[in-house]
């Protein structure tokens, strides 16, 4: 059953064109994970995250120069190869530079019907952020009502924060399975689980979430869990590096990405205001280290995930040209290692050199081994 | 561009002036504690009238253009991001961060000395980097850190509740450095900043515009030791009196026809930082009779442009001009925060086509045979969006090069590969050397 998951990674395009015949609603791109899916659910729509395809490409190179991150590239390399064909709209929540070159490109040369951006903080850490957010989410909301051509309703503002939150509970208890000393989902698996979160339809995902949580309890992987590994950096779903490491020794156990944990972690605590109580949920969500700041909040978080899944090393995985975890990185590795985390630094690529990666990763398994033994 | 016509050339009377202030700014600096004043260090993009409320002996040192001045040492440059890399920072991010965060963690000034610690730093946040770069400092310094968020959205769809969230930061970064410093903030002293940062501004801007005149009477390489001052402190009536007799002196040079470039017959813009340590394609590119008049990114980093009344870009208005008097602590926030709202160069964050609409402008209104854009491998934050200028240029009809380089960093940048690509690019606009020109180029 776990399985499906990985079916839909692989065949998300082809997910999301029969989903749109099958109910007749709009299918929206997302640009990053900070934009407030709650509305486009509550408006029946389904958002579904722009991604790679971590295969090597020539068609962004006249839209956005070489020295921007290999992730906002490859993901517009699948909107130009015409492989999200079937979005009706686009929409991106104030993130990085990067990324909003392929929001900005895509909405220049890709032809759909409503293309929207969100000036969401990114001081997320400033008490007016609140305010402000909310005030954005609003007119987001009206954009959204505008183009259904229908009002959102309290009761379908409540729906969609029901329909995310349960879905961002159902994967935390999953992820709970992994503090176990023989977690019975591999990294790998737990990657698929968790990004295909963020493009099918959250109530379809949720029930398959429930189905395979029922399973959990009695499923044993006919592996040994070896070293305990966390996963941290920028966007990576990155599918044959974590086989590798899984094939090599090490189990990665947590993460903290935004193909994965941070996506999810946190959920909208109703409080009356509903836009106030979506709006807070993305300021107070684990940040993408561009929203870090003036203090490193995302620092203390990253080890609490380590300790509390009881993760024996970190491999950063650092996304080639991305300023915010590059401008993060050196220190938090520092933080980690002066807490007991040993760290090994590797920069992604979308093609990556699977050979010396795999090279480090065993050297990386090894030094945690021989200090297992003094 | 057919017949060769020899412009009288003089040189700027105020340029000895401009080098004065910006040794002045270096030395104050240094000096400030020794006199009891108070150092704050930040981006050239922080609010720099805010700090001002402190008192009169508060002096300030942008981070941009203290690298940019170390980028013309390329030894000590290369020192400097040497120190960082040993660090563990990337070597792909912003150039100036590294070149600053070196001369930090070598405790050495460029100026001479030991680097200065600030008190505090001071920053407002539009690129990926500003955030991260004074974050690192005042984690390294052990010194308070205050940043402005301005993400916001283009000028042109700001709105109350967005203009609310920058002047409430704003109000809290006064609470936070009269608590790092101790000091009583005196409105009066802001409104006064707020108002010379508005005259600097659009003084400046209103120079650019002077370079529509054929001949054009500043050549960008010049236009680069001048626009630097708003960059160090645009706020300081020093620098707003200074644009003041610019720009008289500009005027007078376009009545008399006074020429940066002696064979001005082909007139381009360029984009973002040049590669600082290489100005001499800009040499070279005069031999063929080029006259670069400027940029988005030398009109509009530090100075304020607004459409005039005929439809044409030109300075935008001060408050001053407007008639506002400026009556308290919120009003004198709600402007500078207008005002830098509507800077040019934060414009492309959020949409290229709003940089390429200002480009085309240019184009007409400057009377440009070409564009001319810098790839900056250095900057990020200005490279953000450039190939979608190009795209948006080209679709308009108007000839575009591009190369690659580094502001600040040598190892990035190709000179001869450039000089070739520049070469070419004057063949497709139909230009050979002026022998002329080349000879009074070896002289
Ligand atoms: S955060 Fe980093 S990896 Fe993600 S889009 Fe931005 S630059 Fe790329
Ligand atoms: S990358 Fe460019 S815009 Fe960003 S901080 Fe550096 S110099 Fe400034």
């Amino acid at each position: 059953m776990i399985e499906q998951f990985k079916e839909w990674y692989i065949n998300r395009h082809a997910y999301a064109k029969q989903w749109k015949e099958r109910t007749g609603g709009k299918v929206i791109g997302t640009f990053c994970t900070y934009v407030p899916e709650e509305i486009l659910v509550a408006a029946n729509m389904l958002p579904a995250r722009i991604l790679g395809s971590h295969e090597p490409q020539d068609v962004t190179e006249p839209h956005i120069f070489g020295m921007f991150c290999p992730f906002c590239r490859d993901s517009l390399a699948q909107g130009l190869k015409g492989r999200f064909n079937y979005l009706d709209g686009v929409v991106l929540a104030h993130s990085c530079i990067h990324f909003r070159q392929t929001f900005n490109s895509w909405r220049i040369h890709l032809p759909v019907e409503f293309a929207y951006y969100i000036p969401m903080p990114n001081t997320a850490q400033t008490p007016h952020a609140p305010a402000y957010h909310r005030a954005e989410v609003d007119k987001f909301k009206k954009a959204i009502e505008e183009y259904a051509g229908r009002p959102i309703a309290e009761q379908d503002l409540d729906r969609g924060i029901e329909i995310l939150n349960r879905n961002r509970r159902l994967l935390r208890k999953a992820y709970e399975h992994r503090k176990l000393d023989n977690p019975p989902l591999t990294g790998e698996e737990a990657m698929y689980m968790a990004v295909t979160s963020q493009f099918i339809d959250k109530e379809e995902h949720s029930n398959l979430l429930e189905a395979v949580l029922k399973e959990l309890p009695q499923r044993k992987l006919p592996r040994d869990a070896g070293i305990r590994l966390m996963a941290v950096g920028s966007e990576n779903d990155d599918a044959e590096f974590f086989k590798m490491v899984e094939n090599v020794g090490g189990t990665v156990v947590i993460d903290e990405q935004c193909a994965g944990s941070r996506y999810f972690w946190n959920e909208s605590v109703p409080n009356g205001d509903r836009l106030a109580a979506i709006a807070n949920r993305y300021l107070d969500r684990p940040a993408c280290p561009v929203k870090d700041y003036p203090a490193h909040s995302r620092f203390q978080h990253v080890l609490n995930l380590a300790k509390d899944y009881r993760a024996q090393g970190a491999i950063i995985m650092q996304e080639k040209f991305c300023d915010p975890h590059e401008g993060d990185n050196p220190r938090l590795k520092k933080y980690l290692e002066e807490n007991g985390i040993p760290t090994l630094s590797l920069e992604f690529d979308s093609t990556n050199p699977l050979g010396p990666f795999r090279i480090r990763v065993e050297a990386f398994l090894e030094t945690i081994r021989g200090e297992e033994l003094f | 561009m057919a017949t060769l016509t020899k412009y009288p050339t003089a040189p700027l009377k105020c340029w000895p002036k401009a080098k004065e202030i910006r040794q002045q700014y270096y030395k104050d600096y240094a000096e400030a504690h020794d006199r009891g004043g108070i150092r704050w260090s930040g981006g050239a993009w922080a609010f720099d009238a805010v700090p001002m409320g402190l008192g009169d002996d508060v002096h300030v040192m942008t981070g941009e253009p203290y690298a940019a001045s170390i980028a013309w040492d390329r030894k000590f440059a290369q020192e400097c991001q040497d120190a960082t890399d040993a660090k563990g920072w990337a070597r792909d991010l912003c150039s100036y961060m590294r070149i600053y965060w070196g001369s930090m963690y070598l405790n050495r000034f460029f100026f001479g000395g030991e680097f200065p610690k600030p008190d505090f730093y001071y920053q407002s946040q539009i690129c990926c980097s500003h955030s991260k770069w004074d974050q690192e400092a005042s984690l390294y310094e052990k010194v308070p850190y205050f940043c402005v968020d301005v993400c916001v959205g283009p000028y042109e769809t700001l709105d109350e509740s967005r203009l609310n969230y920058v002047v409430n930061q704003l109000h809290d970064s006064i609470a936070g450095m009269e608590k790092a410093t101790g000091r009583k903030y005196d409105d009066e002293k802001l409104i006064a900043a707020v108002h010379n940062e508005c005259r600097s501004t659009s003084l400046w801007a209103e120079i650019c515009t002077l370079n529509k005149a054929v001949p054009a009477p500043l050549d960008e390489k010049t236009m680069f030791s001048l626009y630097v001052l708003a960059t160090l402190q645009r706020s300081s009536k020093q620098v707003a009196d200074y644009y003041e007799e610019l720009r008289d002196e500009v005027k007078d040079r376009v009545a008399r026809g006074i020429a940066a470039v002696p064979y001005e017959r082909c007139r381009i813009i360029t984009d973002t930082q040049p590669p600082w340590g290489f100005l001499k394609i800009y040499r070279y590119m005069e031999q063929f009779g080029v006259v670069s008049v400027g940029s988005v990114y030398t009109f509009g980093l530090e100075g304020i442009f607004a459409e005039q009344e005929d439809g044409s870009w030109g300075p935008r208005k001060t408050p001053q001009q407007l008639g506002i008097k400026i009556k308290n602590r919120d009003e004198a926030l709600r402007v500078t925060a207008d005002w830098n709202l509507s800077r040019p160069c934060w414009q492309h964050f959020y949409d290229p086509r709003i940089k390429t609409r200002m480009m085309l402008k240019m184009v007409n209104e400057w009377k440009l045979n070409g564009v001319i854009l810098h790839l900056n491998r250095g900057c990020e934050g200005l490279t953000v969006g450039s190939m979608e200028n190009r795209l948006g240029l080209i679709e308009a009809g108007v000839p575009v090069m591009t190369y690659e380089g580094n502001m600040a960093d040598e190892k990035e940048f190709d000179e001869r590969r450039t000089t070739s690509r520049i070469e070419s690019f004057m063949e497709t606009l139909g230009l050979k050397q002026i022998p002329e020109a080349a000879v009074a180029h070896a002289a």
